[in-house]
């Protein structure tokens, strides 16, 4: 019987072909414009780890006191001395730090001139916190790290370019006059947003070739290239200077397993801070704070308010196309009350006309989903208009979207469609009979 | 017109006309608020620069291999003296920031040394004697740096910076009197002091987040060229009308100074147009789309309106008929429909109008936008209600049509 209906739907589209295209269209526009916005809302809003995002916290240290920090808020980064003893204390399953780094190297193919290139220095507890996906090699074992060894890992890309895709594992690499000896290759590894690095940066913009040995990059005096946040007098000269001053610039992360755990690992940021107090470097009572995954995007305003008020227009937007839709869905039902009456009077029952009535909306739905689709794969080549290259370049239609679409558009219709049917349902047989 | 009965025969088909009106005020609050947004972010795109931006670009030039600093600061001035013998150029000047660039170095500026919280916070330029001119911004007062105040060093070893050129409303909003020349202030963050010498016309500040709009006009201009960066940006005027060519040139004339220079092919050279374009491209992009929601919108619901007095007049036949018959003229029929759509268009913009302001008083709250002025309400109303009476015409005009031998027809 539904099938009969759904048939009898479709005939009705063409029976009125100004009042269908006219609701087709509302839900076409209406899906296509929540569809585009929410593919943008969904690349960045997303959870970039979604296995591990609630094991990974950043602990933050209040190193510049109520005076200098960020709204009573700790800096998101720690300076050289916090973030050395932090790794000493190993009160976490595992730690690593992060920071920017510009390099220049000379290409595989090139005829002699050297590129710039940017990666990051790190420890060996990066490649298994983040899980990162290895194509030769692996990362280095964590006791290179102590060696302070000139180990590095390269990524896919970056092999390519310089090693044109080879095993480079075991192979040397001439970074700014410096060797490094290459121990393994990622995959392509690109979380969006990077959540890692997202201090200072927007999280979209262009990943790093490669991973430096943190300590290594460090007795070479490699400079940081990412965020350096510094407070009061900028007094250090020189490099050993530098990191005993109150700049801020390299990236925590530690994994904790359990609620427990976390609990445990916060109260020893406050004994450290307190025990800094107690020394004299801080002059205030502790203040830290210890954010996951998605508390820490959130408090980074990682997702662009473009984004979140382009999703909310185009969903009120929708939403007057759906009451535009019970209007015109009204009208054409109701244009059909003699009809209903005559099937009414045949013996039909209120619960028959219901479901026939709902079963005609979802077919408008239907044919509202598929325009709502054309103009979502046309609108998506819009986004760049819209948003800049690097969050445009995340948006796409994948299977999910292309479900969603028709259920947004069938299900949405449908709901629309309650009323009218409700009242096409109560037409009474005999006052329609009477009058014609 | 007589309202009563038109009042009466709305209630007779309240579904219909609460969707209207609901649809109404549903469109205004977004569309008043959608004009509101295009305005705000158009605003905000023609604040000026203060630089002369015709005709200039910018290089940014990577440095490869290990150049040690007094390598680099030479080269620099090679690079430049290369740049101004170019018959296209007229000037150049090397920058670590420039209005409109969204990154570069900010610092607190304070009066006194011992000062705890911030006067205000500036744009620290790092520039030369040939910033002023390269950017087209003249001095108000003062002088301009001299070749030999230019410091070449890296950020850690500066000790201070005798001598600044700030900018106009700086200077206005550090000494109200107006008398910011020669006084002394605090720009570097160790505690030294700087004559200002020097005040420039307006300068925008190179922060672009709506964090920093208090201070979008405070600029400071220090002798400073600085190093250890990797990286430098060269701002290049070409003279009127050979920008392509100096665009052309200046790549190829450093080249030939050195082959050790990167200039990414993405953005290593970009004219100042495009630099604009791209500060404020989530800015268009924001009211390209609020722009294409508001007029689909607007159509969505003139349709919507058509659609359903079409019906109403479809299912009134015999009553137009029947009022025809009884000597209503064409024009009374046309007119009672237009006035139905009026109060329901009223009605709708009641509503409309509170809704609007709810939803502006949520996006002051949660993103900081200022509140929704009395005018886009009022000038978003009277669009709707001229929307309304357009489209409700036609089938108006269908139905003071119907003839009125129609009420001895049966259907």
């Amino acid at each position: 019987m539904l099938t009969y209906y759904f048939q009898l739907g479709l005939r009705s589209l063409k029976r009125n072909p100004m009042l269908t295209a006219l609701m087709v269209m509302a839900i076409g526009f209406g899906v296509a414009a929540s569809m585009i916005t929410y593919s943008v809302f969904r690349a960045v809003s997303g959870d970039p780890i979604p296995d591990k995002s609630e094991q990974l916290f950043v602990p933050q240290v209040d190193s510049w006191g109520p005076q200098y920090n960020e709204k009573g808020e700790p800096p998101g980064g720690l300076n050289y001395v916090d973030a050395m003893a932090l790794m000493k204390a190993h009160q976490a399953s595992r730690m690593t730090l992060i920071y920017q780094v510009m390099l220049s190297a000379l290409p595989h193919d090139a005829n002699s001139v050297p590129v710039p290139t940017q990666g990051l220095a790190t420890t060996a507890d990066f490649f298994t916190m983040f899980n990162v996906p290895f194509l030769y090699g692996t990362g280095w074992n964590p006791t290179e790290d102590d060696n302070r060894a000139a180990d590095i890992v390269l990524t896919k890309e970056f092999n390519q370019r310089m090693f044109g895709g080879a095993n480079s594992v075991g192979k040397s690499i001439t970074l700014s006059g410096h060797d490094y000896r290459i121990v393994g290759v990622t995959q392509h590894w690109d979380p969006a947003p990077r959540f890692y690095d997202v201090w200072g940066e927007s999280g979209f913009d262009d990943p790093p070739d490669f991973y430096l040995l943190l300590n290594r990059a460090l007795d070479l005096k490699v400079d940081n290239a990412g965020r350096n946040s510094c407070r009061g007098t900028l007094s250090y000269n020189g490099w050993d200077e530098f990191l005993q001053s109150n700049c801020v610039w390299l990236m925590p992360w530690v994994e904790l397993d359990t609620a427990s755990d976390v609990a445990r690992y916060r109260r020893f940021l406050e004994s450290y801070s307190t025990d800094q107090q107690r020394v004299g470097r801080f002059g205030w009572t502790p203040n830290v704070r210890l954010p996951d995954v998605m508390k820490w995007l959130d408090v980074q305003h990682v997702v662009p308010p473009e984004s979140r008020i382009s999703l909310i227009v185009a969903m009120c937007f929708f939403v007057i196309c759906l009451v535009n839709t019970i209007g015109l869905l009204l009208a054409k039902f109701l244009r059909r009350a003699g009809e209903i009456g005559v099937r009414r009077a045949l013996g039909a029952t209120r619960h028959e006309i219901y479901a026939q009535y709902l079963v005609e909306a979802a077919a408008v739905g239907l044919a509202g989903g598929v325009l709502g689709l054309l103009l979502t794969i046309a609108g998506m080549s819009g986004v760049g208009l819209l948003f800049e290259p690097d969050i445009a370049r995340l948006a796409h239609v994948d299977m999910s979207l292309i479900g969603l679409t028709f259920a947004v558009a069938i299900f949405a219709t449908v709901a629309a469609a309650f009323y009218p049917a409700w009242r096409a349902a109560q037409v009474q047989p005999a006052w329609q009979l009477k009058s014609n | 017109m007589q309202i009563k009965p038109i009042l009466a025969a709305m209630r007779r088909h309240k579904a219909g006309t609460i969707l209207i009106g609901f649809q109404i005020a549903l469109t205004l609050a977004i569309v008043c608020n959608a004009l509101f947004i295009i305005h705000e972010r158009m605003t905000r795109v023609s604040r000026p620069s203060g630089v002369n931006e015709k005709n200039l670009f910018v290089i940014t030039n990577d440095w490869v291999g290990n150049l040690s600093d007094p390598q680099t600061a030479a080269q620099i001035r090679a690079d430049l003296d290369a740049l101004r013998q170019l018959g296209s150029v007229e000037d150049a000047t090397a920058m670590n920031s420039f209005p409109l660039h969204g990154s570069g170095w900010d610092n607190y500026i304070r009066m006194k040394p011992d000062q705890i919280h911030m006067t205000t916070d500036s744009s620290i330029y790092m520039s030369d004697d040939h910033t002023l001119d390269t950017l087209g911004v003249k001095l108000v007062a003062g002088r301009n740096f001299t070749p030999n105040e230019i410091q070449a060093l890296p950020i850690q070893q500066m000790t201070s910076w005798p001598v600044i050129i700030v900018s106009k409303d700086l200077a206005k909003l550090l000494f109200p009197k107006g008398d910011a020349l020669g006084k002394q202030i605090y720009v570097t963050n160790n505690y030294t002091s700087s004559t200002i010498i020097g005040i420039s016309d307006t300068l925008q500040s190179h922060m672009m987040d709506n964090d920093s709009n208090a201070y979008a006009y405070n600029a400071v201009l220090v002798p400073m060229r600085e190093l250890g960066t990797g990286y430098v940006q060269y701002l290049v005027r070409a003279r009127p009308g050979q920008l392509e060519a100096a665009m052309r040139d200046a790549p190829k004339a450093l080249v030939a100074q050195s082959r050790m220079r990167i200039f990414e092919a993405r953005d290593g050279v970009m004219t100042f147009a495009q630099v604009r374009a791209k500060a404020y491209e989530r800015d268009y992009g924001m009211a390209i789309l609020m722009g294409i929601v508001s007029v689909v919108l607007l159509a969505i619901t003139a349709a919507g309106i058509v659609g359903l007095t079409s019906f109403w007049v479809g299912q009134r036949r015999r009553q137009i008929g029947v009022r025809r018959a009884l000597g209503a003229t064409q024009r009374d029929i046309l007119s009672y429909f237009m006035t139905e759509n009026m109060l329901i268009g009223l009605g709708g913009i009641v509503v409309g109008t509170l809704l609007a302001l709810g939803i502006n008083l949520w996006m002051v709250t949660h993103y900081g936008v200022a509140h929704l002025s009395g005018s886009y309400l009022l000038v978003a109303a009277i669009a709707l209600l001229v929307l309304g009476q357009g489209a409700v015409f036609a089938p108006a005009l269908r139905a003071a049509r119907v003839p009125p031998i129609e009420v001895t027809r049966t259907v």
